[in-house]
C-alpha cells in the first residue's frame, strides 16, 4: 500500500465572532499520497479554504480554531506542531498558491529577489552563487526568461505573475502544494497556460497537490481524486473517474453538474440546486443537504446520515446509499 | 427581415493616456435584434466592458454612431438622452459594488423610479418594487433589508431589478454571473432567460466565459484588442470557428468530464497593450498562422458565409 | 425556492423597517471606547451649556474675591480658586465654552468650504480638480498657525469671529483633501455608474450616492480638526494671541498660571485635564462612528 503523505481525520474548525460560532468545518476525514493531485471542489464558504489554512495553521488567530481531529503530515502530528516546527514545514514542505497573484508578490521587490528569499530561508547552506542559479532555474521552470528576473511584479501579465507564484510555491521543492482557486483570476487561454506549467512541473517533480476550486472544468483536467465538499463536510469522494462518469453521486453533485452549462448539449434551461447553503452559524440537524435535496425523506432531516463507502473506495454520505441496494441515478 | 434594435457604425472610444492612445473600442460595427441575446467575448482588457458602457453613452464615444431604433442618440441632448435612457439599463458584474450600500432593498429599486418620476404616487412605487421583487424571485422579506445582509444570489437579484425598474427594451449585461457560485449563476441564468422572454427584452451579454455565452446567447461577436474578429450565430461559431483566436478560446474551454481530458493546446504569448497598436492585425504576434502579409494592412470584417463575419488574412 | 421564501414570509411577517440609525448606534455602543467618550463628552458638553443655571458668570468667573486667593480644591470650590480669587471651576466651564463653540464653528466653516471644494474636484476632475487642489497645496505649504497668526493680525483684533475665521481657513485645505480622496474612493463604484444609467442628475448623485458613503473618513476628519482646533485655540491664548483675560478661556488660563504652577499645581492641572479629556473624548466619538458607520464591518 503506497504511503500516506498526508491524513486528516475527523477535523473540525469554529471561527469565533462577536455573535456566532460559525462552524467552518465539520469533520472531514482526508488523505492524500505522494504525488496525488486531490481536487477540494465546493461553492463559496463551503470550507475548502479553511482546510487548506488548517493544514498550513494559518487560521486567522484568535477568531479561527481547530477543535478536534488529527492532521498527519508525513508521519509527523501537525496539531501539537509549534509554531517554529511550523515556520519549518511551511514553505519547505508545504507551500500555497493563492488565487490573486498580486496580493501574494511584494511589489517593492524584484521577483528574483522574492524567489530568493524563500530560498534562503529554508536552504541555509547555498552560497549566494548557488541561490542565483536556483531563482534563473525556477523561473525557467516555470516558462519566464531569467533575463527579467530584476522587473518587478507590476511588470508582468497576471498570468506570469501566477507563474512567479508558482516558481516560488515550487522553490524549496515542497512535497505537498496547496492550491487555492489558483487560476480564477485568469483569462482563459492564459489559465491554460498556467494549468499545463503545473501540470508539467508536478510530473517532474512528483509533487503531492490540493487544489481547491469551484471549476469542475478545472478538476476534471488536472486531479486524480476529487472531494466535494459541502457546508464543512465532505459529501463525496472518489477518483476523478468516479465522480465525472460513476453512475452513483450525491443529490448535491448531481446539482452541481446540472448547474453548469454544458458546451455539448443544446438544453435551454439549466437545473440548478434551488435555494442556499445553510449558514454555518446555524446547522440544521441531520443532513445539511436536506433542505435542497429533492430525495429528501423524514429520516435526512433527523438524523445526520453515515458514510457509505463502496467497494472500489467511492465514499459517499448519503441515506440513499446507507442501505445495501444503492439506488443509481443519472 | 426584422429591424434591429441596436446597431453601432464604426464606434470608437480611444482614451488618452501618458504612453500614447488608448484603443480600448475600435470601429466596431454590430447589430443586435429585438428579444435577441448577443454574447460579446473576449478576454480581459479586450474592451468589451467598455463597448458595453459606451452603447449606453455612459463613456461618450470617439467616434462612430449607435443607433437605437434608428435613431442616432450622439446627438441627442440631456433630455433627449434621460427619456432614452429608461430604455436600456446594466446589469453589473459585482454585486457588492454595484449596490449603494446605504440604500436598503426597496430604496436602491425604487431608485430609478423616484429620479425619474415615471410613478408619483408613494404607495404605487411600494408596490411597483414589490412587483419587481417578485419577478426576480426576491422574498417580500427582503425589503427592507441592506445588501450586505445578503448573499451574493440575492445581490445580483437586486440589481437585475433595479435594471428592470423602468421597463427597459435593451439591457447591456456586463459579467453578471461572473462573481457568483455554479449554482447560483445557473438560477440567475435561468432567471434572466425567463425575464427576456416575457418581457420581450433584448440583452448584450458581455463574458469571458464561453460555456455560459454558449448557453445564453443567439449570436456571438468575438472580440481582440477593442476590434470585433468575428461574429457569428452561437452554433456556427461553435461548429465552425474561423478565427485562429477564436478556435483558441474554444481550446481553452475545460470540460467537465473526464473523458475530454486533452492535451491543453496552449496559445503562447499574452495580449499585447491596446495603446497605439501596430497596424495590421493585432492577433498576429501570438498566431500561430501569421505571415509577414497578416502585419502588413488591417483586415476588415468580411462575411464568409450569410451571417458569419471573419476579420482574418487567411479568408481573405 | 421562491415557494419556500414566501412561507418563510409569511411565517415571520414582514420585516420592520430597520433604522439605519438604530443599527449604527447598536454598533457604536458595542464600542467601549465610544462610549467612555461620549459619556465624557456629554458631561462636558452639559456643563458648559448649562453653566448658567448653576453658576453666575459675572460673579463666579469674573468678580474678584481677594479673601479666596489661590484657595486650594475644596467641596465649595472644586477646583480652588486662583490669583483674584476666582471661582477656577466656573472659569474652566466657561473657559469650555469658548473652545467649543469656537471649535465647533470652526469645523462647520472648513466642513462647509473645503467640504464642498473637495466634493466638486473630485466628482468632476479633470482640470478644474487640478487648479482646486494646487491652490489647497498652496494653503497647505504654510505652517498653520503661523497663518492663523497671519490672519489675525491682519483682521486687527482677536474676537470669536476673528479667530472663527483664521482658523476656518486655516482647516479647510486639509478638510477639502479628505473630502476629496473620500469622494474618489465612492465616485467610481458601479453603483454610481447604475445611477447615472437611469439619467440621474448630478447634485442627487452627489447628495445621495457619494456624501453618505464617503461620510466615515469625513466625520473622522472633521472630530479630529475639531480636537485640533480646540488646542490651536488654546495655543494662541496661550501665547496672548487668542482670547484675552479676563475672558476665561483654557490656553491664556494656562498662560497666567505659568508662573504659579509649582505653587498651586491644581491652577493648570485642573484647565490642562479638562481640555485633554474633551480632545480625547473627542476623537474617540469620531474613531467610533467611523467604525460604527460602515454597513460593511458587521460584528
Amino acid at each position: 500500500m503506497p504511503e500516506k503523505l498526508l491524513d486528516i481525520k475527523n477535523l473540525r474548525v469554529v471561527y469565533k465572532t462577536d455573535n456566532d460560532l460559525i462552524y467552518a468545518v465539520n469533520g472531514v476525514d482526508l488523505s492524500l499520497e505522494k504525488g496525488e493531485v486531490l481536487g477540494l471542489v465546493g461553492e463559496t464558504g463551503a470550507g475548502k479554504s479553511t482546510i487548506a489554512l488548517s493544514i498550513m495553521k494559518l487560521l486567522p488567530a484568535k477568531v479561527g480554531s481547530i477543535t478536534d481531529g488529527s492532521i498527519t503530515f508525513d508521519n509527523k502530528n501537525l496539531i501539537d506542531a509549534s509554531e517554529a516546527d511550523m515556520r519549518a514545514i511551511r514553505g519547505n514542505d508545504i507551500s500555497m498558491i493563492f488565487s490573486d497573484p498580486m496580493s501574494s508578490l511584494n511589489p517593492l521587490l524584484t521577483v528574483g529577489d522574492q524567489i530568493a528569499e524563500v530560498i534562503e530561508m529554508h536552504e541555509f547552506d547555498l552560497s549566494s552563487g548557488e541561490i542565483r542559479k536556483k531563482v534563473d532555474d525556477m523561473l525557467e521552470l516555470v516558462g519566464i526568461p531569467h533575463s527579467r528576473k530584476h522587473e518587478y511584479p507590476h511588470q508582468f501579465s497576471g498570468g506570469m505573475r501566477q507563474r512567479i507564484v508558482i516558481a516560488m510555491a515550487l522553490a524549496c521543492n515542497p512535497r505537498l502544494i496547496l492550491a487555492d482557486e489558483p487560476t480564477t483570476a485568469l483569462d482563459v487561454t492564459i489559465q491554460a497556460q498556467v494549468l499545463k506549467t503545473m501540470n508539467e512541473l508536478k510530473e517532474k517533480m512528483d509533487t503531492a497537490m490540493i487544489l481547491i476550486t469551484h471549476d469542475l472544468g478545472v478538476v476534471a483536467q488536472m486531479c486524480d481524486t476529487v472531494a466535494i465538499v459541502y457546508a464543512g463536510e465532505i459529501i463525496e469522494y472518489g477518483t476523478a473517474e468516479m465522480i465525472f462518469e460513476g453512475k452513483d453521486h450525491h443529490p448535491y453533485t448531481v446539482g452541481l453538474f446540472n448547474s453548469i452549462p454544458d458546451i455539448k448539449s443544446k438544453a435551454r434551461r439549466l437545473s440548478p440546486i434551488d435555494g442556499l447553503m445553510p449558514d454555518p452559524a446555524q446547522l440544521p440537524k441531520g443532513c445539511r443537504f436536506a433542505e435542497r435535496c429533492r430525495y429528501c425523506r423524514d429520516v435526512c432531516r433527523e438524523k445526520e446520515p453515515g458514510t457509505h463507502i463502496f467497494d472500489d473506495g467511492h465514499m459517499i454520505k448519503c441515506f440513499l446509499f446507507e442501505r445495501k441496494e444503492a439506488i443509481g441515478r443519472r | 427581415m426584422p429591424e434591429p434594435l441596436i446597431q453601432t457604425v464604426d464606434l470608437a472610444k480611444y482614451f488618452e493616456t501618458p504612453r500614447g492612445r488608448l484603443h480600448a473600442v475600435d470601429k466596431v460595427n454590430l447589430h443586435i435584434d429585438r428579444g435577441e441575446t448577443l454574447g460579446v467575448v473576449g478576454e480581459s482588457g479586450c474592451g468589451k466592458s467598455t463597448l458595453g458602457r459606451t452603447i449606453l453613452r455612459l463613456i461618450e464615444p470617439t467616434s462612430g454612431k449607435i443607433l437605437f431604433g434608428g435613431r442616432d442618440i450622439i446627438g441627442f441632448n440631456r433630455n433627449q438622452m434621460n427619456e432614452m435612457r429608461k430604455k436600456m439599463q446594466i446589469i453589473f458584474q459585482d454585486p457588492f459594488t454595484s449596490l449603494n450600500p446605504r440604500m436598503t432593498v426597496s430604496d436602491i429599486i425604487a431608485e430609478p423610479i423616484r429620479v425619474n418620476g415615471t410613478i408619483k404616487n408613494k404607495k404605487e412605487v411600494q408596490e411597483r418594487v414589490e412587483y419587481l421583487m417578485d419577478m426576480v424571485g426576491l422574498a417580500p422579506r427582503f425589503i427592507n433589508t441592506f445588501p450586505h445582509e445578503l448573499d451574493e444570489g440575492r445581490r445580483q437579484r437586486i440589481g437585475i431589478a433595479r435594471a428592470l425598474a423602468l421597463d427597459p427594451e435593451f439591457i447591456v449585461c456586463d459579467e453578471p454571473v461572473s462573481a457568483l457560485d455554479v449554482s447560483i449563476q445557473a438560477q440567475v441564468l435561468n432567471l434572466m432567460m425567463d425575464l427576456q422572454e416575457s418581457m420581450n427584452l433584448t440583452y448584450m451579454f458581455v463574458t469571458h466565459n464561453m460555456s455560459v455565452v454558449k448557453h445564453i446567447s443567439q449570436r456571438i461577436m468575438v472580440m481582440y484588442l477593442g476590434q470585433s474578429i468575428e461574429t457569428a450565430s452561437t452554433d456556427e461559431l461553435f461548429e465552425n470557428p474561423l478565427h485562429p483566436y477564436t478556435k483558441a478560446l474554444l481550446d481553452a474551454i475545460l470540460i467537465p468530464s473526464v473523458r475530454y481530458r486533452k492535451q491543453l493546446k496552449i496559445l503562447e504569448g499574452e495580449v499585447s497593450s491596446p495603446i497605439e497598436p501596430k497596424p495590421g492585425c493585432r492577433f498576429a504576434d501570438r498566431c500561430p498562422l501569421a505571415t509577414e502579409a497578416c502585419r502588413e494592412c488591417d483586415f476588415p470584417l468580411r462575411e464568409i458565409e450569410k451571417g458569419h463575419y471573419v476579420a482574418c488574412r487567411l479568408y481573405e | 425556492m421562491k415557494k419556500t421564501e414566501k412561507g418563510m414570509a409569511a411565517s415571520q411577517g414582514r420585516f420592520q423597517k430597520k433604522s439605519e440609525w438604530r443599527v449604527i448606534l447598536k454598533r457604536f455602543c458595542r464600542n467601549r471606547l465610544a462610549v467612555f467618550g461620549i459619556i465624557v463628552f456629554t458631561i462636558i458638553v452639559l456643563l458648559v451649556i448649562f453653566a448658567d443655571f448653576y453658576m453666575d458668570y459675572d460673579a463666579d468667573a469674573l468678580t474678584m474675591h481677594i479673601e479666596l486667593q489661590y484657595a486650594s480644591p475644596s467641596p465649595e470650590h472644586i477646583f480652588g480658586a486662583d490669583r483674584l480669587g476666582r471661582d477656577y471651576f466656573a472659569r474652566v466651564i466657561y473657559g469650555g465654552r469658548v473652545s467649543l463653540s469656537i471649535g465647533l464653528l470652526t469645523v462647520s466653516l472648513a466642513l462647509l468650504i473645503g467640504g464642498s471644494i473637495g466634493a466638486v474636484a473630485a466628482y468632476f476632475g479633470g482640470a478644474l480638480d487640478n487648479i482646486l487642489m494646487r491652490i489647497m497645496d498652496i494653503f497647505l505649504a504654510i505652517p498653520s498657525t503661523l497663518m492663523a497668526l497671519a490672519i489675525i493680525a491682519t483682521m486687527g483684533s482677536s474676537s470669536v469671529g476673528t479667530l472663527v475665521m483664521a482658523l476656518g481657513v486655516v482647516q479647510t485645505p486639509r478638510m477639502a483633501r479628505i473630502v476629496r480622496s473620500a469622494v474618489f474612493g465612492v465616485k467610481d463604484a458601479d453603483y454610481i455608474e447604475a445611477a447615472r444609467a437611469c439619467g440621474t442628475k448630478n447634485a442627487r448623485i452627489i447628495l445621495r450616492h457619494i456624501i453618505p458613503n464617503a461620510m466615515g473618513p469625513i466625520l473622522v476628519q472633521a472630530t479630529q480638526t475639531m480636537s485640533r482646533v480646540i488646542l490651536i485655540i488654546a495655543g494662541l491664548s496661550f501665547i496672548g494671541l487668542g482670547i484675552a483675560e479676563p475672558t476665561p478661556e483654557w490656553g491664556s488660563m494656562l498662560s497666567v498660571v505659568k508662573t504659579q504652577m509649582r505653587y498651586y499645581p491644581h491652577l493648570a492641572i485642573a484647565p490642562g485635564v479638562v481640555m485633554g479629556l474633551t480632545v480625547l473624548s473627542i476623537t474617540l466619538i469620531g474613531d467610533g462612528l467611523r467604525d460604527a458607520m460602515d454597513p460593511r464591518l458587521r460584528n
